[in-house]
């Protein structure tokens, strides 16, 4: 029906039974210059961006600068205007089958068929995926029992509950176990369980090697799961780190929170070396310098010569929150 | 195993076939449009046109039956699915869309033959003979296909609002009934009127329903099917076309 040819062995089901092809693919999504415009809006403006295999990359944004139609492009959902991505070795406009067969997809909406069960939306996807009716049903079986909806297989998804349906999209996307995930906000607006579930499972397919992308509004999921993040703003990459490296980036100065177990002279705070500023915010001091090491250095020097104790001391890091708004700001809503 | 290779896309495309069987033709509504639209038709002819022989009309109701029952679903399942976001599943999965089209039109095929080998039956209750069976099954695989591709036709315009869809679709499906002689026959029709005719794939599934029934055709027969195998490769191939352009806008 076209004419893709399976140049690589990057569809074979079980990766683990080919070591060899990990070897084969320095970077899992290579992305150059991928441009993207609906009438007069720039969507995605020549992004460039590599992840690598087995990261959890993370892809923030504010809402409308480009994160669903980069991702809708490196999915070949939507065809990209210029530019190039490569997934697992594969172009996904020359090659979309042989690159889409490697890749699990899991969108921010469900959308699994509701007028089918479960398990028809699992062996669906089998077939799809081209898997053969053994193998699909032991990891049907497999994906529901681990995702609590085995008991439910049989049950048309319209009676689903939200949480339900994005269980199942999940179970649906990791059926053929490939080798990468893309993720749009897989568990907005999801409860507790589900949302630990769905991250708990995340982290151990991540511990088996699959390379995970991840689009996500919550800054601490960010935080927590992905090895490295790219921001994007007004559909150009202003950020791509990991999060430690860019909430340490955003700021010059570090904050340290300090408490004495008696009254400290604020003027001698400021005195130290090293200390640019030092403001009183109730029973604590909040110091403010370049460098956090000569900070502590010189504050435990100075409990030592005041004969103060010190009863608390925190380094007040920029969250990724704080990363994000700064480097974010100005964008458009 | 070659994901991109034309056997492994047939068998997804097989699989889209089953999966719009399960969803949209086994349904109750569905199967009993599918029955009462044309029967209805074929008596509304029936009660005003007394002087034509049973033989004519029951032609006419096979005709009927298959074009309204292949084209009945299939170009609605596009706007559906867009709207459901089950597309865009589809179009993130391993298959191109020249298989999802085939496996639509698999499943309209599917139909339509079920449907219409009723019709057929219907024709054999009121008396008739069958004097050509091979050749009344084999033009009904045929044309069933070619219908198929003139409902994945319809489905071309990007929307996603199914209405929209199938107003565009009765528009082009009934004025092309009336220009296929199902209700005048060919014999009977102006100049003019053989000229549209001959535009119409269903004038030659008539036709030869006919001759299968009545050893009579204004068509010789290899004319008809030959007319039909074109229409099928046409129609597939530009609908298949079509959609390549379109669906990205769907999406």
């Amino acid at each position: 029906m076209h004419g893709e040819e399976a140049t690589g062995n990057y569809w074979v089901y079980d990766r683990r039974l080919r070591p060899g092809v990990q070897t084969l693919i320095p970077d899992t999504i290579t992305v150059t210059g991928l441009t993207k415009t609906f009438g007069a809006t720039i969507a995605v403006d020549h992004i460039s961006f590599a992840v690598k295999e087995g990261e959890i990359f993370g892809f923030l944004g504010p809402n409308g600068a480009g994160k669903t139609t980069t991702t809708r492009m490196l999915t070949g959902v939507i065809p990209a205007d210029t530019g190039t991505a490569v997934i697992l070795g594969h172009d996904i406009r020359r090659e979309p089958v042989l690159a889409k067969q490697g890749f699990g997809v899991v969108p921010e909406t469900s959308n699994a068929y509701t007028d089918l069960s479960g398990w028809q939306n699992l062996m669906l996807m089998g077939e799809l995926y081209g898997l053969p009716k053994g193998l699909a049903i032991e990891r049907a079986s497999d994906l529901l029992t681990t995702l609590g909806l085995f008991g439910r297989k049989d049950q048309k998804v319209l009676a689903y509950s939200k949480g339900m349906k994005q269980r199942l999209i999940l179970a649906m996307a990791l059926l053929h176990n490939p080798g990468l995930l893309f993720l749009d906000e897989p568990t907005s607006g999801l409860d507790v369980q589900s949302t630990q579930m769905i991250l708990d499972l995340l982290r151990e397919l991540n511990r088996g090697g699959t390379t995970i992308f991840l689009t996500t509004h919550n800054m601490e999921e960010a935080n927590r799961l992905c090895h490295r993040v790219g921001i994007i703003r007004s559909g150009k990459m202003v950020a791509l780190d990991a999060p430690e490296k860019l909430k340490a980036a955003i700021d010059r100065y570090h904050r340290i929170e300090v408490s004495f177990d008696r009254e400290i002279p604020g003027d001698a705070l400021t005195r130290l070396p090293g200390v640019v500023r030092a403001d009183r915010t109730g029973d604590k001091w909040q110091i403010t310098g370049e460098d956090r090491d000569s900070l502590i250095r010189s504050l435990v020097a100075f409990s030592q010569q005041q004969g103060a104790v010190i009863v608390t001391l925190n380094t007040l890091a920029p969250s990724l929150d704080d990363a994000f708004l700064r480097l974010t700001q100005g964008a458009s809503p | 195993m070659n994901p991109a290779g034309f056997r492994e896309q047939a068998r997804r495309a097989w699989a889209i076939a089953k999966k719009d069987i399960r969803i949209y033709y086994v349904k109750g509504p569905v199967l009993i449009f599918g029955i009462f639209m044309p029967v209805f038709l074929f008596l509304a002819f029936l009660m005003g046109s007394r002087q034509l022989p049973l033989a004519f009309l029951v032609s006419g109701l096979v005709g009927m039956a298959l074009f309204f029952t292949a084209t009945a679903v299939s170009p609605a399942i596009f706007p559906w699915e867009g709207q459901a976001k089950t597309l865009e599943r589809l179009a993130s999965c391993p298959i191109t869309i020249e298989a999802i089209v085939f496996g639509d039109m698999i499943a309209s095929t599917l139909f339509g033959i079920g449907i219409t080998l009723i019709t057929v039956i219907i024709g054999l209750a009121l008396g008739l003979t069958l004097l050509h069976g091979i050749m009344v099954l084999a033009a009904i695989l045929l044309a069933a296909f070619c219908f198929s591709a003139i409902g994945m036709l319809l489905a071309v315009p990007p929307t996603n609002t199914p209405s929209n869809i199938m107003m565009l679709s009765s528009l082009i499906k009934f004025p092309l009934v009336f220009i296929s002689g199902i209700f005048i026959p060919l014999e009977q029709m102006p100049p003019w009127g053989l000229a549209l005719a001959a535009f119409s794939p269903l004038t030659y599934f008539t036709d030869l329903v006919r001759y299968a029934f009545t050893d009579g055709n204004y068509f010789p027969v290899i004319v008809d099917i030959s007319a039909l195998i074109i229409f099928t490769a046409v129609f597939t191939a530009v609908t298949m076309y079509l959609h390549k352009k379109t669906m990205p806008r769907r999406l």
